[in-house]
């Protein structure tokens, strides 16, 4: 692939998923199947932009489910996964054992040898950790006890990947031959006890690596304040644990999460997250696309009934067992029956599984395209099952999984001069103030909990998003005055003000700012009132301090806001000064230097003496200066 | 015993010499009751519930400050707007503050000389205090004699000292009851009660 076609490529890919996601989403069906759809319309059977080397794309993009893992890994903490344990082992494990028996017992039945069989079972036992995880994030579920399950059942799934990948030479009747199709591994050649030392090895090498050379590493790279060097450590982490695994042979998706556990409890995490989770989502969207576009219409065509036989049949199969599973873990029947629904499919592995096979002849060609149009047809089913599932079968449950993600935006029925967007401890305050001088508010919080406990108190707030439109306008937006912006999360803040200054300009912004680099980032975008969250706090207390050493009241209270004033000026000169250098990475030390240089200046001395009209100094000495009292001296 | 309330007012103490003085003078007298209004209420907020609870307390009531701008520094016009209110302090039902004795005590610049007909000042420290002076009548008050004094920009630090002292009699003989407080309206200025013979007989 030259470079021109790579971009040509990615512009495809990215075009794709830009035009299909949001309408899938807008109709309902979620990002998943947004992305399968762009890969069905762009792959070879529709437009036919991508040919092939979707494959490549493919196991390209696979690397998206490492970094979701890696993801997952750091939002586990080991005592979870250890509170987990019976429910990974046991659900997951009986999970992929009876499921697999069943299947290969079906598979004998229709005439297959008991070999290729039991590769079946195995394969088609798999779930797609990818799709599920991401559509029950998605929905919100992840927190139920469906969820839990599935998230268990799926990491026993990825650990049985291992020895799957062990036991599949030893059914093949042609053991693969060359080097390319099976990635060069450390433990070949090696008896049997030193593989497993390879492998405990790799595992230590992880776990010792990230308790002992991550911390120090990410310290260093905090203190070159480059930004971009915490991406690169991130990924560089990720990609390590990947090629280290690939190395042993191991799965590393399974080393990514391993990766991530250790990391979980560090104080860099928020800052690993954030930094992997965009190239994971765009990665994994690639995933989905290529998923969507390996899907061969032709062999459907020919062979519709039986593949969509077959896709219904294994569903239902797999289904049948994990209910049954559900049943003995005490699963109530709505959840029980979305722990079903949520696992029927056939995961990515499968693809991996398949070609394997496929190159030590253990299934045939047209057996392994056809179960691979299956997979993908099964994996493309998974978010509208979910959909099934969610509109279907869960209305019918009176007890509703109770979620935050998936609670519907309030109906707003008021308009106001003022809305708040936001309710927290600072936007609370704010509302109290102004409802008690009689200005009604319309309130928008996004804390759904937060939103149920003002409800219980008496107070209405609307759950919503104030960074959408929608809501905005449904809360009266075009005819308010003030909006009102004490979100805690500086991003959707942003977002608002951009929103509200595009779409309502006459609307006069009031914005909360938690950082500096905030309260300059909103000076940028034009913000005029700007409310920086402990200045006036912290002046109190300075203020209280100075009176405490017994300096007059009325003293100290007027050099706070003398303080304030000329902190104000600065900061606005300083937001200035960084304009001019561009330089974000050193601007926090400047800025300190700048600070000190203004307080130690002359400058103090003008606010320390502002008040002179009550200094009678000047007039004394010119009184005294004089021969009889002709000057005015009241 | 006559109960004495002093309402001092200095927006900027640290900067006065002459207030400082007084301040320390009158500090931890018996029976005198001193209400620092700059003090209690930086941000001007005067409570004024308490300062009228203050006022019923007392018999005589001293506004002490500096002579600012033939009057006195803003918080005091403050304090009378917000607890002087109508049928509390005047009006029909008025008649809470009835038979108290209200004056100012105030340093002035200049020296006495200068305020009288022909004077820099031209008028009389009386004469610009007629707001106070009115305002008392209108709540059913006496006014009393102002204290003043005069010539502080002159003055050193002995001769601050001393005014300290004299005030702090002066303070001494009302609180005693060393002087009818019923004279008091009559006289030209307060500092003229350290001159007067004292209903008692034992001087210092």
């Amino acid at each position: 692939m030259n470079q021109h076609s790579l971009l040509f490529q990615s512009m495809i890919y990215l075009a794709a998923a830009i035009v299909f996601v949001p309408i899938a989403k807008k109709m309902g069906l979620g990002a998943v199947l947004g992305y399968l759809l762009a890969g069905v319309i762009i792959g070879p059977s529709i437009l036919g932009f991508i040919g092939k080397e979707g494959e490549d794309i493919m196991h390209f993009a696979e690397f998206g489910v490492v970094m979701m893992l890696f993801l997952i890994g750091m939002e586990l903490e080991p005592t979870l996964l250890w509170r987990l344990r019976s429910s990974i082992l046991g659900l997951g494990g009986l999970q992929v054992v009876v499921s697999a028996a069943a299947i290969a017992a079906l598979a004998y039945f229709l005439g297959q040898p008991v070999n290729a069989a039991l590769a079946l079972g195995m394969i088609l036992s798999l779930s797609s950790t990818a799709i599920v995880l991401q559509t029950l994030n998605e929905k919100g579920w992840m927190g139920t006890s469906a969820g839990q399950s599935a998230f268990s059942v799926l990491l026993f799934q990825d650990i049985a990947v291992i020895p799957m990948l062990a036991i599949f030479p030893l059914l093949a009747t042609q053991v693969a031959t060359d080097a390319e199709t099976h990635s060069p591994s450390l433990r070949d050649g090696l008896p049997g006890w030193g593989q497993t030392l390879v492998v405990l090895g790799a595992v230590g090498v992880i776990i010792i690596a990230g308790r002992y050379l991550v911390r120090p590493l990410m310290r260093i790279i905090a203190r070159t304040r480059v930004r971009e060097l915490f991406t690169a450590m991130a990924l560089l982490m990720v990609v390590a644990i990947a090629v280290l695994m690939s190395l042993v042979g191991l799965s590393p998706a399974l080393g990514a999460f391993l990766g991530g556990v250790v990391l979980a409890n560090s104080e860099y995490r928020h800052e690993l997250e954030s930094d992997i989770e965009p190239f994971k989502g765009l990665l994994l969207g690639l995933f989905f696309i290529a998923v969507g576009a390996s899907i061969d219409f032709k062999l459907i065509m020919e062979e519709p009934l039986l593949i969509f036989g077959l896709v219904l049949g294994l569903m239902a199969l797999k289904a049948l067992v994990l209910l049954m599973l559900g049943k003995i873990f005490k699963l109530s029947t709505d959840q029980n029956l979305l722990f079903a629904f949520a696992l029927a499919d056939i995961g990515e592995f499968a693809f991996v599984l398949l070609s394997f096979s496929n190159q030590t002849q253990l299934l045939d060609a047209r057996l392994t395209d056809m179960l691979t149009a299956i997979v993908a047809i099964s994996m493309a089913l998974t978010p509208l099952i979910m959909l099934l599932y969610e509109k279907v079968v869960q209305p019918y449950f009176t007890r509703c999984v109770p979620d935050a993600e998936e609670r519907k935006n309030d109906e707003i029925n008021e308009k106001n001069a003022v809305i708040i967007a936001g309710f927290g401890r600072f936007g609370s305050m704010t509302g109290r103030f102004l409802r008690a001088n009689g200005i009604a508010c319309t309130i928008l919080d996004m804390d759904s909990d937060r939103v149920d406990a003002l409800h219980n108190l008496g107070i209405k707030v609307y759950y919503g998003d104030a960074s959408r439109y929608d809501i905005l306008a449904a809360a009266g937006a075009k005819d308010a005055r003030l909006l009102i912006i004490a979100t805690d999360n500086h991003e959707q803040t942003r977002e608002i003000v951009s929103l509200a200054k595009k779409y309502f300009p006459h609307l006069q912004l009031l914005v909360r700012a938690a950082q500096m680099e905030d309260t300059f980032d909103l000076m940028d975008l034009g913000v005029l009132h700007i409310y920086r969250e402990t200045v006036d706090t912290s002046l109190r207390m300075g203020s209280d301090a100075l009176r405490m050493l017994g300096v007059r009241a009325y003293y100290s209270e007027r050099a706070a806001r003398t303080f304030f004033r000329q902190d104000e000026r600065a900061l606005k000169g300083l937001s200035a000064l960084r304009d001019d250098k561009k330089q974000y990475v050193n601007i926090m030390k400047e800025r300190i230097d700048e600070m000190e240089k203004l307080i130690s200046s002359d400058r103090i001395k003008t606010w320390l003496d502002e008040g002179q009209g009550w200094n009678p100094e000047s007039l004394r000495e010119e009184i005294r200066g004089e021969a009889d009292d002709t000057v005015p001296q009241p | 015993m006559a109960r004495v309330l002093i309402n001092f007012a200095h927006p900027a103490l640290e900067k006065s010499r002459m207030h400082r003085q007084l301040l320390m003078a009158v500090k931890g007298m018996q029976g005198i009751t001193f209400n620092d209004l700059y003090e209690q209420y930086p941000e001007m907020d005067i409570d004024a519930a308490r300062e009228q609870d203050l006022l019923l307390k007392h018999d005589v009531i001293l506004l002490q400050h500096p002579f600012y701008w033939y009057s006195a520094p803003a918080i005091v016009k403050q304090w009378m707007d917000l607890v002087l209110e109508h049928g509390w302090a005047y009006g029909h039902t008025g008649n809470a503050l009835q038979g108290k004795y209200l004056t100012n005590v105030i340093s002035a610049g200049g020296a006495e000389s200068s305020y009288q007909r022909g004077g820099h000042h031209e008028y009389t420290v009386r004469e610009f205090l007629l707001p106070f002076l009115q305002s008392a009548i209108l709540c059913n008050m006496h006014y009393a004699a102002p204290y003043v004094i005069y010539g502080v920009h002159k003055m050193d630090n002995q001769d601050i000292k001393e005014e300290a002292q004299r005030y702090r009699k002066m303070l001494e003989l009302l609180r005693d009851d060393k002087i009818p407080l019923a004279g008091l309206p009559a006289l030209n200025t307060m500092n003229q009660v350290l001159q007067l013979p004292t209903t008692q007989p034992d001087k210092v």
